[in-house]
């Protein structure tokens, strides 16, 4: 009897983790390119992050200023992260967006319109021009179920509410995968060819966050587990602008639209204090700038009651902001007892994105494993030190579809379907009972509780040496108090035993942060050290690498920066903004 | 500190019994925060779906003291403290455990409704006023409360043979796009059973979207079936053109 017997088993061309728009978008091409494709979520179809996803996608369309082009959003997608993006996925990025945009409405999106009926364009920090496609602000919405609708035609089978716990390798090549599902605890072996992980970020390491429950960074460490390599991983984007009151809602995304829209930052003493950090674009900078502005401003004593700063868009008048922001005036009303359209709304910063990931090749969103590819957020390098609003929902599209393509691609040549080997099986299983026989009456939420508040205090907005060092022995303590947590009840729908098994992903995933960030002597973007306040020219050659070593810890190195095409280096020798620092 | 009492349901599809549970309570608490609480404090095992914790996702519906709400966005401070708060699945759907029910049969139903299928040679050019009606229907979150307090599915389980408010809405949102051609109206009559529909609204009375459910999706995909297909002249002169 085989060791397969004991269990459901699957075999796919094409394997995809995480149905948000980067997993959707990369279902769809796998599936268009001929290949049979699972898709795999651990929420129910539809629910994904995406959904929250508020301001728009942004594509040089040229819709509303006519002067936008590639060029320009390349330049600007670069500036923002500081120079360490990789080149060529900014390229691509910036070249293929248009066309993902116009792609959406064929398949049924509805953007807002200009007065001529075409797709309007907001501005958006960071961004030169006008450039983000939106429907008011619940452009996410509109992104997931146009792909949604689209996918369940194409025949891709969908897992709903089934968590992908180990990637296997036959040979160095991927091979399949382990999961359970959620409603009765029974697992799943996957044989697949191929695998696309797209299973977005890390939020839920940090205590105040706009991130769910299922962020929490699992592609990340199956992809590293697999003996895929990490980058940039101590660059991760606290949103400026997050709800602060009640207690229940902090953390709650406001979205970047209200600044977009003409929305005013104040402090406790009126003043617009952009005008200190950023006089040019004020409330329009990018989302680093402005998050420790108004964490500047909070330690100076000019913050709001709570926290934060002031954040004001009554002056557009009740029609305005209901027509454009709909949510956010519903959000703050039934939540918080704030009406937008009167009066101003307290916000302050909340961990919104990981920008590092897992490293792919930019032309085909490959790893260094064959077979395995990573789109989304979940995949490193197109944002560099800092994302762009709106850059990310065009993100999901651009790679999600090249990881899909290739993905189809790669199994089409390579026939063989590779057996797992029992020995791989039997112990991602015992991975996952090992929980319900440990001895010790560890509590899963309580180390996370103590978890979120090591990565705020530790490794947030600012960091310094002194921190770094302390959170990374302290994880060494949580990730031994992890591995022996106690999981009471039955496997069957038991959030506690799910949160045993996503405790250790984030563990290890933070102290691959909290590694990189202690390496990086520098501020840069996202990444803000005390004691080394300057951005440093020597830094900006180089992205942290991340791998595992023979003994299995978690090995931290520089990786020179990828080569730039002759044609790009041209916009960075002629054009004077675009001078590195 | 004041304190909540939550009697929730515990159990499966075999059996369950109301289980009490203390919470303190604090400042803009919503009742989600409340199941959290109990999940990290009291009972870790308790089951309950949830995402986004700000009414975007429609992931918490429950039925909250027989009301069907989303959790995250029901606060505490709407009821009286004194009294008990009871929190129970949605009926409609079967129970898999605790608050989390089955609700499955939905995505299925998605997956027969034919596809937005664009004109040809069509420019790409909509006006936003056309857009907007539209775009009222595409705010659905898919909570499924509409689902769950429809009598057509709640008190007579027509399921195999009725869509249900969600899906007529996201009909309507194909039907109403500017730029559609496709026909789905012997699809709603027959395989969606909207004649079902005696408009009571009750799916638009808990839309946590304020969709106009009833007045704006349904009524009028009624009037189109009722013109296609039961309209005398119109059948009168069909008669006649296919005798010909």
């Amino acid at each position: 009897m085989s060791v397969l017997d004991r269990f459901e088993t699957h075999t796919y061309d094409v394997l995809v983790i995480g149905a948000g728009g980067a997993g959707l978008r990369a279902a769809i091409e796998a599936s268009a390119c001929g290949a049979k494709v699972a898709l795999i979520c651990k929420s129910l179809l539809g629910k994904a992050h995406t959904v929250m996803a508020e301001g728009g996608i942004a594509a040089a369309l040229a819709n509303v200023d006519n002067q936008d082009n590639w060029q320009t959003h390349f330049k600007d997608t670069m500036k923002g992260g500081k120079f360490l993006n990789n080149y060529r996925m900014a390229e691509l990025h910036a070249k293929e967006s248009p066309e993902r945009v116009i792609e959406l409405e064929k398949w049924g999106a509805l953007f807002d319109r200009t007065q001529e009926g075409k797709i309007l364009q907001r501005a958006f920090g960071g961004h030169s021009y006008k450039r983000l496609s939106h429907v008011g602000d619940r452009t996410g919405l509109e992104m997931i179920r146009t792909l949604q609708d689209k996918g369940v035609h194409m025949g891709i089978d969908v897992y709903m509410e089934c968590t992908v716990t180990r990637l296997f390798k036959t040979n160095g090549k991927i091979s399949g995968a382990f999961a359970y599902w959620r409603e009765n605890g029974r697992f799943i072996v996957f044989n697949a060819k191929a695998v696309i992980l797209a299973t977005g970020g890390v939020g839920k390491a940090y205590k105040i966050t706009s991130n769910s429950w299922e962020y929490t960074a699992d592609g990340q460490i199956l992809a590293y587990k697999a003996g895929a390599e990490l980058i940039d991983c101590e660059f991760v984007q606290f949103h400026p602008t997050g709800m602060i009151w009640p207690p229940g809602v902090i953390g709650l995304l406001v979205t970047e639209a209200v600044r977009g829209e003409g929305g005013l930052l104040k402090n406790n003493k009126g003043e617009r204090f952009m005008q200190k950090y950023d006089p040019a674009k004020m409330e329009l900078s990018t989302r680093d700038v402005v998050a420790r502005a108004i964490y500047t401003e909070n330690k100076e004593d000019r913050g709001s009651p709570h926290g934060g700063a002031f954040l004001d868009i009554s002056h557009k008048g009740a029609e305005y902001i209901k027509k454009k922001l709909p949510s956010m005036y519903h959000q703050f009303k039934e939540l918080a007892d704030v009406d937008i359209t009167i009066g101003p709304m307290e916000v302050g910063p909340t961990c919104h994105y990981s920008m590092g990931g897992v490293r792919v090749d930019a032309e085909t969103a490959l790893t260094n494993i064959p077979g395995l590819y990573a789109c989304g957020e979940v995949a490193a390098g197109l944002h560099g030190a800092n994302r762009l609003g709106g850059n990310s929902l065009s993100d999901l599209l651009v790679f999600g579809r090249r990881a899909g393509m290739y993905a189809a691609e790669y199994t089409r040549l390579d026939k063989e379907i590779l057996q797992i080997k029992d020995t791989d099986i039997n112990m991602a299983e015992k991975e996952m009972t090992g929980f319900f026989e440990n001895k010790s009456d560890e509590n899963p939420y309580t180390i996370h509780t103590e978890l979120q508040e090591l990565m705020q205090n530790n490794v947030g907005i600012f960091r310094v040496e002194g921190d770094l060092k302390h959170a990374i022995s302290e994880l060494k303590t949580l990730s031994v108090r992890a591995e022996n947590v106690k999981v009471t009840g039955s496997r069957m729908y038991n959030p506690g035993w799910h949160m045993a098994y996503d405790l250790k992903n984030m563990i290890l995933y933070s102290e691959a942060i909290a590694k990189c960030a202690l390496q990086r002597k520098e501020s840069r973007g996202a990444h803000s050290r005390i004691d080394f306040p300057n951005t440093d020219p020597e830094h900006g050659r180089w992205n942290s690498i991340v791998k595992m070593s023979s003994d299995e810890n978690i090995l931290v190195d520089k990786l020179p920066l990828s080569e730039i095409s002759s044609e790009l280096k041209k916009f960075f020798d002629t054009d004077p903004v675009m001078v590195k620092k | 500190m004041k304190e909540a009492v939550f009697k929730i349901y515990r159990g499966d599809s075999s059996a369950g019994k109301e289980v009490l549970y203390k919470v303190p309570v604090e400042e803009g608490m919503v009742v989600l925060d409340a199941v959290h609480y109990i999940q990290r404090n009291l009972s870790p095992d308790i089951a309950v779906r949830w995402n986004c914790k700000a009414a975007k996702c429609g992931s918490c519906s429950a039925e909250v003291n027989g009301k069907p709400r989303l959790m995250c966005k029901t606060r505490l401070d709407d009821f009286n403290l004194n009294d008990e708060i009871y929190i129970r699945p949605m009926k409609s759907f079967p129970v898999i455990k605790d608050l989390v029910c089955d609700v499955s049969w939905n995505f299925e139903v998605n997956k027969k409704i034919k596809p937005f299928t664009p004109k040809e040679n069509t420019k790409w050019i909509m006006k936003q006023r056309d857009v907007d009606r539209v775009q009222e229907f595409r705010k659905c979150i898919e909570c499924f409360a509409c689902q769950n307090v429809c009598h057509v599915i709640r008190d007579h389980n027509l399921k195999p043979k009725f869509a249900g408010p969600r899906f007529f809405v996201r009909i309507a949102g194909l039907e109403m796009h500017p730029l559609d051609s496709e026909n789905r109206l012997e699809q709603l009559k027959n395989e969606y059973g909207i004649g079902f529909c005696n408009i009571t609204k009750c799916c638009t009375e808990v839309c946590p979207e304020d969709i106009h459910i009833t007045d704006n999706a349904i009524i009028p995909l009624k009037e189109r079936v009722v013109d296609r297909f039961y309209d005398p002249l119109k059948m009168f002169f069909r008669k006649i053109l296919s005798r010909r």
